[in-house]
């Protein structure tokens, strides 16, 4: 469990605006760790740059500077100029992606589908073989063979999500970036998602980044969470210790704004209400990226950006006046 | 499917029998008449001619007659080619006009459509604008300019083409550069700007994680995705340019059924003008017809009904 299996340095994805010679700085310095078999929760509101920072890792849009080390393999670093063919990798790190609408090609069947995936990565003998993988697989997911047949308009968001993981766990993957794969879909759909996510875990003893702006999701299904805001990792621990002893005020805030479902709890409980609107990514105030909304910013916080740094074993937080705050 | 066939083909049928019958009288308005610039035609001659095929009855029933000598499949005789039959004609010359004209359809597909994906991949880039600049000019110069051009250079100043005729292979270079210009620039920007929007879509980054290599996902995921609006634009095409451009048969001397439907026109040749108008607007019925029951088999999410 102790083995890291990704390791993520200074992450960067800037995207050039349209017309100016600005960036937009979605992922700004992002450095995580995963463990084997474990599931890592990154949490943020949107546009905090959770999806992007997915993405980067998979290299799905290629990184603007960073380093990324896969089960002790160097698959990008950019001072190093490291940039490993991907085509290997892609067999043991797959995506599942937020929107099942739009993430299946509406040409091709469910079959071809999950097939594809099989053909590029030449995991059958046969074509019966390959028949029978595609059928396990969608029978794993709770479909079945006649579904092959299918093509994706046919299917509801909820069982297109769970062909568009037949097609990730298709080519025997060890880690997934789940990314949002559950809020697209129905409350009710989604609670049977994620328990199938977790159900695959443990046959398959698969390791998990799960994306989510949901606190109560995530904090469900991970191990460990690390939240995100203006493209920086604010705060990363353990779940339990992250949701009861959290320490960065954004996370607090966060936090106090899960739904409680009793309402005499939720009377009592105190909401902390953030002031003002998230800062635009294209110009981020200077120093600590959260100081234009923390109550707790002072000159410092505006001059210089908090290091990212382990406060109690595990514990990892980015903020100057954690003394003030507990 | 077979009923919506059955049905699109009454509508069809239908839709031939309106233009027939517009073209008839629009064609009978224009002032003039087929022996009227013929030579020393006395009165009497001309009565004699006209009461011969008819001209001298009323107009509507000139009409019926024509129309149920139609219903036989008999497009009647040609006024000017003594001894001619309209349905002989188009069989001649029909097969000059589409054998030219699907060669350059196939030159303008199978450019265009690599153009305009290449053109959507490097968007903006240097390629991209060479593309877009090239097929715009392809799309404003006209026929007649390109045509004149190609055969000053080629025939006059370099020697290397001939200048008219179909008579061996290589007369069939320049009239089909000609031909196809404008469709290969156009479908090249059609593709292109399909192409765009599908490059960009989710499950293109879905076929990335998979491991598709780029140049798959560009000629198999996002072509397929993409081709709609190109093969729409096919049908009817198809069905202009295999039945001939009169301009490019003109400058070429090509003796297809384009140069025969304008010659008919001065002429006042009334059934070869019934005659082949009646035949393009079939050809492009039809044409029409295959790309609806094409659309199914390419998008399986269009079911016909």
């Amino acid at each position: 469990m102790s083995e890291n299996l990704l390791e993520v340095t200074d992450l960067k994805q800037h995207f050039p605006v349209a017309g100016s010679k600005k960036v937009v700085r979605a992922v700004d310095g992002v450095s995580l760790f995963i463990k084997k078999g474990e599931t890592f929760g990154l949490v943020g509101e949107s546009g905090c740059g959770k999806t992007t920072t997915g993405r980067s890792i998979m290299r799905l849009v290629e990184p603007t500077s960073g380093k990324i080390v896969y089960d002790g393999n160097v698959i990008y670093d950019s001072e190093n100029k490291v940039y490993a063919d991907m085509l290997p990798y892609r067999r043991k790190m797959q995506i599942v992606f937020q929107d099942p609408y739009a993430s299946l090609d509406p040409r091709m069947t469910v079959g071809d589908i999950v097939g594809e995936a099989l053909d590029i990565h030449k995991l059958y003998e046969s074509k019966q073989d390959r028949h029978d993988k595609i059928i396990g697989l969608l029978e794993r997911v709770g479909l079945n063979s006649e579904h092959a047949n299918r093509y994706p308009h046919e299917f509801s968001g909820g069982q297109r999500q769970r062909v568009g993981i037949a097609r990730a766990l298709a080519v025997n993957p060890e880690f997934i970036v789940c990314d949002e794969p559950v809020s697209a879909l129905d409350v009710s759909i989604q609670a049977q998602v994620v328990n199938m996510f977790e159900d695959l875990q443990d046959e398959l003893g698969l390791t998990y980044l799960f994306i989510a702006h949901d606190l109560s999701v995530v904090n469900h299904i991970s191990d460990r969470i690390g939240v995100m805001y203006l493209g920086h990792l604010v705060e990363m621990a353990d779940s339990d210790e992250l949701i009861f002893h959290s320490m960065h005020p954004y996370t607090r805030s966060l936090i106090s704004a899960i739904p409680i479902a009793d309402p005499k709890v939720a009377r009592e409980s105190k909401r902390i209400i953030l002031s003002g609107d998230v800062p635009s990514p294209v110009d981020p105030p200077s120093g600590c990226p959260f100081r234009t909304r923390c109550p707790y910013a002072d000159e410092l916080c505006a001059s210089k950006a908090p290091e990212f740094k382990e406060e109690t074993p595990g514990h990892y937080v980015a903020c100057h006046h954690l003394d003030k705050l507990n | 499917m077979a009923k919506y066939i059955v049905k699109r083909i009454l509508f069809g049928i239908a839709t031939a029998f309106i233009v027939a019958t517009l073209t008839f009288f629009i064609m009978n308005l224009v002032p003039g008449g087929p022996f009227l610039s013929e030579k020393a035609v006395t009165p009497a001659a001309q009565e004699a001619l006209e009461a011969k095929y008819g001209l001298d009855k009323p107009l509507f029933q000139q009409y019926l007659t024509y129309m149920g000598d139609l219903v036989h499949g008999d497009l009647g005789d040609s006024l000017k080619k003594r001894g001619f039959t309209v349905n002989r004609i188009i069989e001649t010359k029909f097969p000059v006009s589409a054998k030219l004209g699907g060669i350059a359809m196939l030159v303008a597909f199978f450019l265009g459509v690599p153009l305009g994906c290449i053109a959507a991949y490097k968007r903006s880039k240097l390629v991209d604008n060479i593309i877009i600049v090239f097929s715009t000019a392809g799309i404003a110069i006209p026929s007649f300019l390109s045509s004149t051009l190609l055969m000053y250079i080629f025939s006059t100043k370099l020697g290397l083409l001939p200048s008219l005729g179909l008579s061996e292979p290589k007369s069939y270079i320049m009239p089909v550069i000609a031909l196809a210009l404008y469709p290969t620039c156009y479908i090249a920007r059609l593709m292109r700007s399909s192409m765009l929007d599908v490059i960009g879509q989710d499950y293109m980054r879905t076929a990335r994680a998979k491991g598709v290599s780029t140049f798959l996902m560009i000629f198999k995921h996002a072509l397929r995705n993409a081709i709609l609006p190109v093969v729409t634009y096919m049908g009817p095409l198809l069905a202009s340019l295999m039945t001939g451009s009169f301009i490019i048969e003109k400058i070429f001397t090509i003796p297809g059924l384009g140069h025969e439907f304008v010659g008919a026109i001065t002429s006042r040749d009334y059934p070869l003008i019934m005659g082949t108008t009646i035949f393009l607007a079939t050809f492009i019925i039809i044409m029409n017809v295959v790309v609806d029951i094409l659309y199914a088999f390419i998008d399986p999410r269009i079911k016909l009904k």
